[in-house]
């Protein structure tokens, strides 16, 4: 079980941000907790579904964040608080529903937290979801600490509940995935509450402009509650020479970057908790006592635009700003933020010279990370299916020879971009977005179109957004050829349960959604590989390309190694036997290093030969396969 | 290291897969135990697939740090493997840093393809000790494999870097620490590849 359900009031944890959230839910009580999976959000639910039985809660890993959001308002509306989480990309799955549900209001307390991931570690954008909260009119939060995070989770149920709407809460890789001290308050003993939906009530969207022009009013309410909150904190001289004015993950890096260049008694810093509506007064009695302003804040000039949008109204009171930021260039427009840029921008405000280093270690340093630092491309996992499944799929496209290509979404095989896939994946984006792409270029045959396209989807993607597409496909009869990589779980984000596996977030056994069956009752032709099976899944795609009728699926079926490692040992002892290998003398032109690339496989520049790395290699087998020579050997572990 | 030092600040760098986020988490709820404030800021996500994974272990007795250690400012560097060892070398050391390396290497697949190439040990030891104050190697990997699991490596890693001694945090301490974490068996082979760290004969 997780820590966060400590009953311990007082005690300091180190927590993940994202565990301070799930803890903040617990001590305000939460109910009911919903989400699709996705990087840096994916730990707070991971955590309350480890904890839903002994604490009392309803967990669920819903199939998109759309109708996560949806099964938390119908919990909120029955009276128990619920918290729905999501990331960047996620949000604008949810928008669709959130852009109604800030006009249908909420009951009990609904927090919506969304994980943004600046420099997009692991994500496709590096979208900043913080307009949502303006487009929506909705409170929003963003916390810098994760003592701050637990907190304000706590306190956003408060506010949900007094203004009767639905709140928003922002975390970024930095907070969300960052680990801090927090000291635990006190878990709510359980109420007994029943839930139950008032039917005297309606919960739409009508009368729309009256819901419209409330939603204004509540955010007068929303500043005047925000201006006397303790998440908005100044700290510095009472006339500052420059403002920064920051928030989340800025709120640090700021105080560090002060103390860096001894500027702490000169430059003050006010950072703001609470990002949307902005607490006016506050803002604007700040920046009456300084002349210049510097905005510290992660991807968009959210903030910057906002405050400069303040600094209008008021002019005549504040009188002429210079103001610094991502408009000014002082701060980049992309990536994450940390102490180093914010010390660039204000050495560049103040003229002063600030060196990490000496020029001499600046160099020597420069020297080897220019000679000797190998790049560390990011490939499939020895042992990984996928490897595998893209080994097959590109040469039957070799052997179809009329150019096909491949569409692709999210998930761990949209690595396949890159060299790991044989730069097969030519176009893709958002979730499910491949099987869309294919069905369009499906229908260009009247044009002239003949190339054979192959949509690449995970078994997670296509519950979460995929099916839509493959009925549209069928429906309107385009030519495509749908492969599932189905590896048995969400494993990008850490291997979550999804319907097809047969367990969900609590825990429970569930019987599992056929995904064959469901194709199948689309009207698509489904086959079945395993893609171990090199030769048969090969023939299996070769089969659904010279098919020229309707939409084909070829599910390869085997689970993820990172889990199945987990439950089993290595099937096989594998070696490279130095009397058959030739090296670079084999006509393969070194498959098996230079172009299948397990990361189990070195190569041995002495013996110019192909070698076996015992400390990765995990026994799948697979590379004995691919060698023609069968220099490669493979013995079963009895 | 000024033993009147009240912050730290450690970093544990490796490929992905070595155990690099459970080494800090450990390391960093030993510190808040002890009562210091103490933030992580760990790279990870899409870096479990084989690329470098860094975490960012600040140990403060004064406030809560920032996640990110800005440019030039580490005290130690954990390295699991040797290459990165050097990588974050060249952007967060600075003459006073001290390294201790696992001496093992993990081949990007681009250095197994032969596109790139991965610098002979003698050349990564003179820049280790170029960049920093004292460089210490230890054969981590090798002996986590006579342990029985590769993974074992990392807390071996640890056990040596509590050998040197440069942080206030003793063996008992950090012992208590994985007692609350792991029971059994699991916690019976952490505690000796802890004990084996500890006993390593750095060759310097
Ligand atoms: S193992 Fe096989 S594929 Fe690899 S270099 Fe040797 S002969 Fe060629
Ligand atoms: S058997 Fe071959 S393909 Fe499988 S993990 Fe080992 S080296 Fe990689």
């Amino acid at each position: 079980m997780s820590i966060i359900a400590l009953d311990a009031p007082g005690k300091e944890l180190l927590l993940m941000g994202n565990e301070a959230i799930a803890r903040g839910a617990l001590e305000a009580g939460v109910k009911v907790c919903t989400a699709y999976p996705g990087t840096p959000s994916t730990d707070i639910i991971e955590n309350l579904a480890s904890v839903a039985k002994p604490m009392g809660l309803y967990v669920e890993w819903s199939i998109n964040e759309k109708v996560a959001l949806e099964v938390a308002s119908a919990a909120s509306f029955s009276g128990l608080r619920a918290l729905c989480a999501m990331k960047q990309n996620g949000l604008n799955v949810a928008s669709d529903y959130l852009l109604s549900l800030n006009l249908i209001g909420i009951e009990a307390g609904l927090l919506l937290v969304t994980c943004d991931d600046p420099s997009a570690h692991s994500s496709s954008t590096e979208q900043d979801s913080r307009p949502f909260a303006k487009l929506a009119d909705l409170p929003l939060l963003e916390p810098s600490t994760s003592q701050e995070a637990k907190e304000m989770t706590k306190w956003a149920f408060a506010l949900s509940e007094e203004m009767g709407i639905v709140c928003l809460m922002r975390g970024v890789t930095r907070t969300s995935h960052a680990r801090g001290n927090v000291t635990l308050g006190p878990l709510p003993s359980p109420d007994g509450r029943k839930a139950w939906f008032d039917k005297t009530r309606q919960r739409n969207t009508h009368p729309v402009y009256q819901k419209h022009d409330q939603l204004h009013r509540n955010l007068i309410r929303l500043e005047e509650i925000f201006a006397a909150s303790p998440f908005n904190q100044y700290i510095g001289p009472e006339r500052p020479k420059a403002l920064i004015i920051t928030c989340g993950s800025g709120w640090l890096y700021s105080q560090e970057a002060l103390e860096l260049l001894g500027l702490e008694d000169a430059v003050g810093v006010l950072k703001i908790g609470t990002t949307w509506p902005l607490p006016t007064t506050m803002i604007i009695e700040k920046l009456e006592k300084t002349p210049k302003v510097l905005f510290v804040e992660e991807v968009d000039s959210f903030l910057e635009g906002n405050v400069k949008e303040l600094a209008a109204d008021f002019s005549g009171q504040i009188g002429p700003k210079t103001f610094f930021g991502k408009r000014s260039q002082h701060i980049p427009f992309f990536g994450e933020m940390n102490a180093d840029r914010v010390i660039d921008a204000l050495g560049k405000i103040f003229q002063v010279r600030y060196q990490a280093r000496s020029p001499r270690y600046e160099a020597q340093a420069a020297e080897v990370a220019e000679k000797m630092l190998p790049s560390r491309a990011l490939g499939f996992c020895p042992g990984c299916p996928h490897r595998a499944s893209y080994w097959s799929i590109k040469n039957a496209l070799q052997l179809d020879n009329r150019q096909g290509f491949a569409t692709y979404d999210i998930g761990c095989y949209a690595l396949g971009r890159g060299p790991a896939g044989y730069y097969l994946l030519k176009t893709g984006g958002a979730m499910g977005t491949g099987t869309g792409l294919a069905s369009g270029f499906g229908k260009l045959a009247s044009f002239g179109f003949d190339q054979p396209v192959v949509a690449m989807c995970g078994d997670s993607t296509f519950f979460h957004a995929a099916m839509p597409p493959l009925v549209n496909a069928c429906y309107n009869k385009s030519n495509l050829v749908m492969v599932i990589l189905d590896n048995s779980t969400t494993a990008m984000t850490g291997f979550q349960p999804h319907p097809g596996v047969g367990r969900n977030a609590m825990g429970e056994e569930v019987a599992p959604v056929d995904i064959e069956a469901v194709c199948r009752s689309f009207g698509a032709k489904v086959s079945v590989t395993d893609p171990f099976d090199l030769e048969g899944t090969k023939q299996k795609m070769l089969q659904a390309l010279e098919d020229p009728v309707g939409a084909k699926v070829v599910i390869m079926r085997r689970q993820c190694q990172m889990l199945k490692g987990k439950e089993e040992k290595l099937p096989y002892q594998v070696r490279v036997n130095p009397e058959i290998c030739i090296g670079d003398d084999c006509g393969c032109d070194r498959l098996c290093t230079r172009v299948f690339k397990c990361p189990g496989l070195m190569w041995d520049k002495k013996l110019a030969q192909a070698r076996i790395d015992e400390v990765i290699c995990v026994g799948c087998g697979v590379c004995a396969d691919i060698c023609p020579e069968k220099a490669i050997i493979k013995e079963e572990i009895r | 290291m000024n033993p009147e030092k009240n912050f730290y600040n450690l970093i544990i760098t490796g490929v992905g897969g070595q155990g690099n986020v459970l080494s800090s988490q450990l390391i960093g709820q030993a510190f808040v135990h002890k009562g210091y404030f103490t933030t992580i800021g760990e790279t990870y996500g899409a870096s479990q697939r084989g690329g470098s994974v860094m975490s960012h272990i600040r140990i403060s007795s004064k406030k809560q740090q920032s996640p990110l250690i800005p440019k030039g400012k580490a005290d130690i560097i954990v390295a699991l493997e040797p290459v990165e060892a050097l990588r974050v070398l060249t952007h967060y050391g600075n003459p006073e840093t001290v390294v201790i390396v696992n001496t093992r290497p993990i081949y990007p697949v681009d250095v197994i393809s032969g596109k790139e190439a991965y610098p002979e040990f003698a050349e990564i030891e003179k820049s280790l000790e170029t960049l920093s104050r004292k460089v210490y190697y230890v054969s981590a990997t090798d002996q986590a494999m006579e342990m029985g699991s590769p993974i074992l490596g990392n807390m071996i890693m640890i056990g040596a870097l509590l050998q040197v001694n440069l942080l206030p945090l003793s063996m008992e301490e950090f012992r208590q620490t994985l007692s609350k974490n792991f029971n059994g068996k699991r916690l019976e082979t952490n505690l000796q590849a802890l004990e084996q760290g500890k006993k390593m004969e750095f060759h310097i």
